[in-house]
């Protein structure tokens, strides 16, 4: 399951970066010597073990739906890049 | 001089400030003074609040006055800079954050704060608590007090820096893979990775969140103790904190460890094992003995996969943490995107350091369609695997034990671009991590002039005997005490 350029623009696409073509052969090296040793888990025996997701195996806590956290709207848009009219700001979306 | 107050631990601090040896503000005023001297060359703060320091340390000597003083009222503590902390820059070592004043406090920053602590200043870290060198930070590397043309570790390197050069008497860790207990080891100083679930990670910035724990470093367990003391407890606004009694870990230190049952796990000691780490950390072992405790060989199967099953599971929940920076809501923001597209993807590449994005890749191809089962899957699996190999171990021993770091620091530069040699270095610490399990690395000896650590490893809570474990030990040897020439007063 070797990572070529291809791969590596394929990736960076859903992870939303952007690699410059001249940095993606020596990415899909470093890629692929971190996957090589990944591979070690192929000799694992995983057969009818759970996977785990929690060490304690602890479900996630239930509470009322009570509104429990204050309006926020100011603080968190004082620290937005940009931001207008009580809204953050991007690009145009929808012509 | 090694009467100098940076020399004390916080305990001892904390006599002296009850006994009116010297004030807060006198303490503090020392160690921003140290930290003004001597932290241009090692780099092991981010952002020193000298201003908030000294305020809280008047209000510290007014309440020790009114004899309202706190677990830890008037010591100053240095906070990793993960910990969001209210009008202070919250920087995570990166560039995406180099302008992120956080809007809120950390459980961890605000709990140790509202029991009277000092906070100094928010120490260097790889980025995003991505690293084992702290050379991934934006800020730059910071320099090993020992030698300052080696690593000190990480992530929490600044931390364990800061504190063997006694520029701080106490400090914040947070560790996913070994980032307390690897640059503990580096750097001649206690520290420990609480149990999963002990210690809140609101406001703590994510990296992988079910692996993340925040945790104290100082020069003894004993320090350690009392800033656990501080810092644990059930938190409602992290739905992984777990609501479990907190122990009197202070209380705890002087039990007697006669009868203490000790694992050393075959798999910690392998034959390509420096002769001479192994040998620091059977010379500590033999000391517990003396104090009644008893040995036996114990072994982890899986632990070997504990590497491989990291690199799946930490980098695919980072890449899904990470996806929050986006360029919109906080943090750094290209110049004149020309779409939506644009700026999420110039944003993250120029606000992201090349460790990060690795990171970030591994974790979205091994969560991509048709790789999920063959990488996730298999590593949530081996997890597992893990998990009850320790729980195994748990049955017939009280605490596990062997070292900390697979070799002494390293220079830097010298694995700045091989990842995987990098990752190596977490190889004893990664697995505890994996399993939920606290463990603490102490000072157990150096090798040319470089301290080495040993691990000793818990059953699930039981923070207060291993720092019981590590305060015996420290008793009958004094280690932890050495402190480099750097920043001496010669």
């Amino acid at each position: 399951m070797a990572i070529d350029s291809k791969v590596v623009a394929q990736v960076a696409h859903l992870a939303r970066l952007k690699v410059d073509e001249a940095d993606s052969a020596a990415l899909s090296d470093r890629l692929n010597d971190i996957l090589a040793m990944v591979d070690q888990l192929q000799q694992a025996d995983v057969a009818d073990v759970a996977p785990m997701a929690h060490p304690l195996d602890v479900t996630q806590p239930l509470r009322e739906d009570e509104v429990s956290e204050p309006n926020v709207r100011d603080k968190a848009l004082d620290i937005a890049p940009a931001a207008e009219d009580g809204c953050f700001l991007v690009p145009r979306v929808i012509e | 001089m090694s009467n100098a107050m940076h020399n004390k631990t916080l305990t001892e601090l904390k006599a002296g400030l009850a006994a009116g040896d010297f004030s807060s503000r006198e303490l503090t005023e020392h160690f921003l003074a140290r930290i003004q001297q001597h932290d241009g060359e090692l780099n092991s703060f981010i952002t020193v609040t000298a201003e908030q320091a000294l305020a809280q340390a008047d209000a510290a000597d007014t309440a020790l006055a009114a004899g309202n003083g706190g677990l830890l009222t008037g010591l100053p503590i240095a906070h990793k800079d993960i910990f969001c902390t209210e009008g202070v820059r919250t920087s995570c070592g990166s560039k995406m954050l180099d302008s992120f004043i956080a809007p809120y406090t950390a459980t961890v920053v605000e709990k140790m704060a509202a029991e009277g602590a000092v906070m100094l200043g928010k120490t260097n870290m790889d980025e995003f608590a991505m690293g084992s060198s702290n050379e991934t930070s934006y800020y730059g590397p910071v320099k090993n007090p020992w030698n300052l043309e080696r690593v000190p570790g990480g992530s929490s390197g600044g931390a364990a820096a800061c504190l063997g050069a006694r520029l701080a008497p106490g400090a914040t860790g947070t560790d996913t893979g070994g980032s307390i207990r690897q640059p503990a080891a580096l750097n001649n100083i206690t520290g420990l990775k609480p149990t999963y679930g002990r210690v809140s990670r609101w406001g703590m910035i994510a990296f992988a969140s079910s692996l993340d724990q925040a945790g104290p470093m100082a020069q003894s367990a004993e320090d350690c103790a009392l800033m656990l003391q501080a810092m644990a407890g059930h938190d409602h606004r992290d739905s992984t904190s777990l609501n479990e009694k907190v122990d009197d870990y202070l209380g705890a230190l002087n039990n007697d460890i006669s009868g203490l049952t000790i694992g050393i796990p075959e798999e910690f000691f392998p034959d390509t094992l420096d002769g001479a780490i192994a040998d620091n950390s059977r010379a500590a072992i033999r000391e517990l003995e003396k104090l009644g405790a008893k040995v036996i060989s114990v072994s982890l199967p899986s632990i070997k996969l504990s590497v491989p099953a990291y690199y799946v599971i930490a980098p695919a929940e980072a890449s899904s943490n990470l996806s929050r920076f986006d360029g919109v809501r906080f943090g750094h923001r290209c110049d004149d995107p020309k779409d939506l597209e644009d700026l999420y993807k110039r944003s993250r590449s120029e606000g992201f350091g090349d460790e990060v994005k690795r990171r970030i890749l591994v974790g979205a191809y091994a969560l991509s369609a048709g790789y999920y089962d063959a990488y996730y899957r298999r590593a949530q699996q081996v997890r597992r695997l893990i998990r009850d190999d320790f729980a195994r171990a748990f049955e017939k021993v009280d605490v596990l034990m062997g070292p900390t770091a697979p070799e002494t620091a390293f220079k830097l530069g010298a694995k700045k671009d091989d990842p995987v040699s990098m990752y190596m270095a977490d190889v004893f610490t990664i697995g505890v991590n994996l399993a939920g399990l606290p463990a603490l690395s102490m000072p157990t000896g150096f090798i040319n002039g470089l301290p080495t650590g040993t691990q000793v490893i818990g059953n699930y809570f039981r923070e207060g005997q291993i720092l019981n474990v590590a305060h015996k030990y420290q008793q009958a040897t004094d280690w932890h005490k050495q402190a480099p020439a750097f920043g001496g007063d010669q």
